[in-house]
């Protein structure tokens, strides 16, 4: 196997991801999106990991794993808030700061 | 070798499929299965590359919990399942610019540098050796994702509670 293939397929879904950050409106999707990143960012962690022949590779996906869920707890609960607060989870209803 | 490629391209593409899926679906809920589907073929991956231990994290714990969590997400806020409306703004022209770019760029990167190297695969890792690694070289930045993932749970409670 190439270590290309393995970078490339990362790239694409790390491609998707910023398309889905930058076009969604509802919340929970643009979290999705950025779950998408991290994983993508994960496949290149295990693959260098896998080229190397060490174990370092894992232990880094690992810990962007546990960053990933502390990320999705946290900003769920901020989600939460915004819709108790606007009754609407559309990011383009959060313009309070809009001049 | 053949038999691990044709593995790698069927995954490679149900996961590119189903990541477009993901970001362009007009039902939130879809979006979150689309979700699990990335996140499989990812185990996939790793199980394809010798690494077992980050496979099997990956289904419990984003699988497993965080696609939960997003379901749960979805539900408390009322997401629409049936939109009428869009669910994207109006930057997909732009969006999709940047994001085409910004593959092709990392793509003719790494093929510049990685252009046919080879991932030589003597035996998939053993999980000893993965939690040796973890509990003797990074021991202090797994006790310090330990604490970060304890503030961030508490931090949630707090957040979401009602007062």
């Amino acid at each position: 196997m190439l270590l290309n293939q393995f970078l490339i397929l990362s790239a694409v879904l790390f491609g998707c991801g910023i398309y889905g950050v930058l076009t969604r409106k509802h919340t929970v999707l643009v979290l999705m999106s950025v779950e998408l990143m991290l994983a993508a960012v994960n496949i290149n962690l295990v693959a260098f990991g896998a080229y190397n022949g060490n174990v370092a590779g894992q232990v880094f996906a690992l810990f962007v794993l546990t960053i990933a869920a502390a990320e999705v707890g946290v900003g769920l609960a901020i989600v939460l808030l915004i819709y108790r607060n606007l009754r609407s989870a559309d990011l383009d209803d959060v313009d309070v700061m809009k001049g | 070798m053949v038999a691990q490629n044709v593995a790698f391209g069927i995954i490679a593409a149900a996961m590119i499929a189903s990541a477009i899926g993901v970001v362009t679906t007009k039902n939130v809920v879809h979006a979150a299965l689309f979700l699990v589907v990335v996140l499989a073929g990812g185990a996939g991956q790793f199980i394809l590359l010798g690494q077992e231990f980050v496979a099997w994290v990956q289904v419990l714990v984003y699988i497993g919990a965080v696609i939960v969590l997003f379901l749960f997400g979805i539900m408390l806020t009322r997401a629409p399942m049936h939109p009428r409306e869009s669910l994207d703004n109006d930057l997909k022209w732009p969006g999709l610019v940047v994001s085409v770019f910004l593959v092709g760029i990392l793509s003719a990167l790494m093929i510049d540098a990685f252009d046919d190297t080879e991932i030589e695969l003597e035996a998939p890792t053993r999980t000893a050796e993965v939690s040796s690694e973890l509990f003797r070289t990074y021991i202090i930045p797994f006790e310090v994702v330990g604490i970060l993932l304890l503030a961030a749970l508490i931090g949630a409670v707090v957040l979401a509670r009602k007062d």
